[in-house]
């Protein structure tokens, strides 16, 4: 069995880490070379727009769960706490904010910028709101809020997009052009989003060669990878085009060869259970969640998580024939400005296409807009598919509402439940 | 004095009646809809004009077990929702044709899903107010979802909304905003005349009865306490009351408060009568009006983006307009929108030097001692130490 360290040595893995290190290198010496840089959030991101402006994406979520990953999470929010934030409220902003009282170094140990712009893409989470209205204190830097309505209908109407893009119109592009000193080139955004259409196309062939039997991938830990380029600072550029089609490559040759997903501990062999996941990851325990599924033979095949910032595998591709029209539709799409009954129906469909034995909930205290209605979630798609739900607690970079021993009773006793429903026993 | 007593009393049964038995009994009288809300920014004139009584939904309080509404929500979840789906189940809230959700958390915005899951053959609309305050876009919007609501309204057998109709409504929320504003000024002048619990199951009142009979409610309040020469002034500390504007605090905390040495001279308590800060105009078109108005005459609200203004400065002035000695912070727990803005308005409250204290709540709390010293202290703290 390979190592974890050759498990990482996929050539897709490796241009990743080039380019996300690449990307913090520029930022830290943003100050210097000029660029400017615009503070913006991942579910309604308009990097498109902001490359056709030469500026640099910094998302505060990334950096937070980085934090997370990196075990450094737990000192930001303790200094956060001790400033006056509550211990009821989103880790994610109290890591963010005790990153900046402790001297604003990113995740690759490089100081990062302050924002030239912070970009408010209110995208499905109200507390996005807060979080730049602490910034901007911070900062007081030139601010735009971008109000993306929610889907409360379950539908985007003509009076949504045209509210969004007259916004980006009207507000955003003329911030930009203040900002960079540069006119709106709606050519060059077009060629942008014409390199996303791409990178999506190959995003989702990779998404969903999980309905293979075994499935190639993960799609929630493994997942969380494949959708860094694209949810984050490269979506539009050609480093994100070449990044998926090698991705994409990789998996095609994995199902070739019939091998299970890349685990901590290198190919998972046997492929046991198959789940859908809804929420997204605890990322102070990320690797130790992960061997916990991989020790039970349990592959996430589809997950929610890996669609905040952007739902493209039920057809939504950027369009650079209707630029802002575009950049509006695929901010109104992305899956937590989706309604309770929405996000049902896409959870139930996910365990029927991809045959999935089950489907699980990691519920995070930080998340409302994720957690609150889970149980809802976990009754109504158990109802519609007859599959078994799981529900596991934890947080995103609070690694203090993580319980191993607990997490794992779960899990094991849910895996058990599957195994119960496939063979029948103690089914009545 | 007992007419006073009286009035009260009816506020009161009207404020704990989590059966809404006076909206059924409008039901069968008027043949109209009634239509839920939560908090804070629901046009009630709409819903006024084609015939639908508005009923606020604030949770159940403090007098109703949570049983199944438990089964709904993590324990990191506030506690509004789970009292509200718990009035759901229980057939309460049978008697409401539709529910609105206002747009002011996550933990709201998704119970109008689980609303549209549970409750298919009600209207329910998640209400998305605007946080671009220009006309042309902010106000397109929120007009285009006004029309929308209004018209699901017709679908389901209200009135047609007519700029007749809706201007008549506009009036009558104006002279309602306008009584509540004159009780909040008469509180501020002399709180001793105007206790918060009192003023509070007006309010609370006024969200289930017909507004008409809510202005007349307070406007006879009003009378009564102005001549009762029996209330007289104490020496209690003059506070806001900060970060109460959704989850409402149970009736037993606000007397705490008051007995504990406080007056509370302003507050967030039932937002939903004073978030339109002055007169709708008459003039023109009501619908133009009101949608105006929200964009412009909004108070500033921790869910609603502050563009370009200061954060917590909307606070400070409080104060200074209520001669208050200082703050109580006051949040539900686990209420996002309150607890991420109360480090902005403490920064703002201590620039100004004004003395602050905070705690957290939930509607159905019954344990008030530690509260109570707490609050108690900080009443000394100002009478002894303070300028004001």
């Amino acid at each position: 069995m390979p190592t974890p360290k050759d498990a990482l040595k996929d050539d897709s893995q490796l241009r990743q880490k080039t380019m996300i290190a690449d990307h913090f290198t520029r930022l830290s010496r943003a100050p210097d070379t000029g660029e400017k840089c615009v503070y913006t959030y991942v579910p309604g991101n308009l990097t498109e727009l902001l490359r056709a402006f030469g500026t640099l994406p910094v998302l505060p979520e990334i950096n937070a769960l980085q934090s997370g990953m990196r075990g450094k999470s737990r000192d930001f929010i303790a200094l956060a706490e001790k400033t006056g934030h509550s211990e009821d409220v989103c880790a994610y902003v109290k890591s963010d904010i005790g990153m900046q009282a402790a001297g604003n170094v990113g995740p690759t140990g490089e100081r990062l910028p302050k924002p030239d712009l912070l970009l408010l893409s209110y995208t499905g989470c109200f507390t996005f709101l807060k979080w730049f209205e602490l910034l901007r204190e911070q900062y007081q830097c030139p601010t735009v809020m971008l109000h993306v309505p929610y889907q409360g209908e379950g539908a985007i109407t003509a009076s949504m997009r045209k509210y969004v893009v007259d916004q980006i119109k009207e507000k955003l592009i003329p911030a930009l052009e203040q900002v960079t000193g540069r006119a709106y080139d709606e050519d060059l955004l077009k060629e942008h989003l014409a390199r996303s259409a791409k990178a999506e196309d190959d995003l989702v062939a990779v998404l969903e060669s999980a309905k293979h039997v075994p499935s190639p991938i993960d799609s929630w830990f493994g997942g969380v990878y494949y959708i860094g380029p694209i949810f984050t600072a490269f979506r539009g550029t050609q480093d994100a085009v070449e990044y998926y089609r090698m991705l994409r490559a990789e998996v095609e040759e994995r199902v070739r060869l019939g091998k299970g997903p890349v685990t901590p501990d290198g190919d998972l062999e046997r492929e046991r259970y198959r789940v859908v996941v809804e929420g997204p990851p605890p990322w102070t325990h990320f690797r130790e969640l992960w061997k916990m599924f991989a020790d039970e033979g349990a592959v996430v095949v589809a997950s929610t998580y890996t669609k905040v910032g952007g739902v493209y595998d039920f057809g939504f591709r950027h369009d650079p024939s209707r630029p802002l029209e575009t950049l509006a539709d695929y901010c109104m799409g992305c899956y937590t400005n989706l309604n309770l009954p929405t996000r049902v129906d896409m959870i139930a469909r996910y365990v029927r296409e991809y045959s999935a034995d089950g489907f699980l909930i990691n519920s995070v205290k930080s998340c409302k807009s994720f957690s609150a209605g889970q149980l809802m979630i976990l009754r109504e798609v158990e109802k519609r598919t007859g599959r078994p739900g799981g529900f596991i607690e934890s947080d995103l970079v609070d690694p203090r509402y993580f319980s191993a021993a607990n997490v794992k009773n779960r899990l094991e006793s849910y895996f058990q439940m599957i195994e119960q429903k496939r063979t029948g026993v103690g089914v009545a | 004095m007992s007419a006073l007593t009286d009035l009260l009393d009816r506020a009161e049964r009207v404020y704990r009646d989590w059966r809404f038995t006076t909206v059924k009994e409008w039901k069968a009288r008027t043949g109209g809809l009634a239509v839920g809300y939560m908090p804070v920014w629901v046009p009630r004139e709409v819903l006024h004009a084609q015939g639908v009584l508005p009923v606020g939904v604030m949770g159940a309080g403090d007098d109703l077990e949570i049983i199944r509404g438990d089964a709904y929500y993590q324990s990191y979840i506030c506690h509004i929702p789970r009292s509200t789906i718990e009035l759901a189940l229980n057939g309460s809230l049978d008697c409401l044709d539709g529910m609105l959700f206002p747009a002011t958390c996550d933990v709201i915005r998704n119970l109008s899903g689980i609303w549209k899951l549970t409750f298919a053959d009600k209207l329910v609309r998640y209400y998305d107010t605007p946080q671009d305050f220009d006309p042309a876009r902010g106000g397109a919007f929120v007009r285009k979802d006004l029309e929308e609501l209004s018209e699901d309204l017709a679908r389901r057998g209200a009135r047609p909304l007519t700029a007749a109709a809706l201007r008549r409504s506009v009036e009558a929320y104006n002279e309602n905003r306008r009584l509540v504003r004159g009780l909040y000024d008469l509180r501020r002048d002399a709180p001793w005349k105007v206790p918060t619990y009192e003023l509070y199951v007006l309010l609370r009142a006024g969200m289930v009865l017909p507004v008409e009979e809510s202005s007349a409610m307070l406007a006879s309040y009003r009378a009564a306490v102005e001549a009762d020469t029996s209330r007289r002034p104490m020496d209690q500390a003059r506070v806001v009351l900060s970060g109460s504007f959704c989850e409402q605090p149970p009736l037993g905390l606000l007397k705490t408060l008051e007995r504990s040495g406080c007056y509370i001279v302003d507050d967030d308590l039932a937002q939903v009568h004073r978030w339109i800060r002055s007169d709708v105009p008459l003039e023109g078109d009501p619908l133009d009006a009101l949608v105006a108005a929200s964009l412009h005459d909004a108070i500033p609200h921790p869910t609603r983006w502050s563009e370009g203004e200061k954060k917590g400065e909307d606070l400070v002035e409080r104060v200074r307009r209520s001669r208050a000695g200082g703050v109580l912070f006051a949040a539900p727990s686990f209420c996002d929108p309150a607890l991420l803005d109360q480090p902005m308005a403490v920064a703002a409250i201590e620039r100004a030097g004004i003395p602050w204290t905070a705690f957290k709540y939930a509607e159905n709390g019954g344990q008030f001692q530690v509260i109570r010293e707490q609050a108690g202290t900080f009443a000394d703290s100002i009478k002894l130490w303070s300028a004001a």
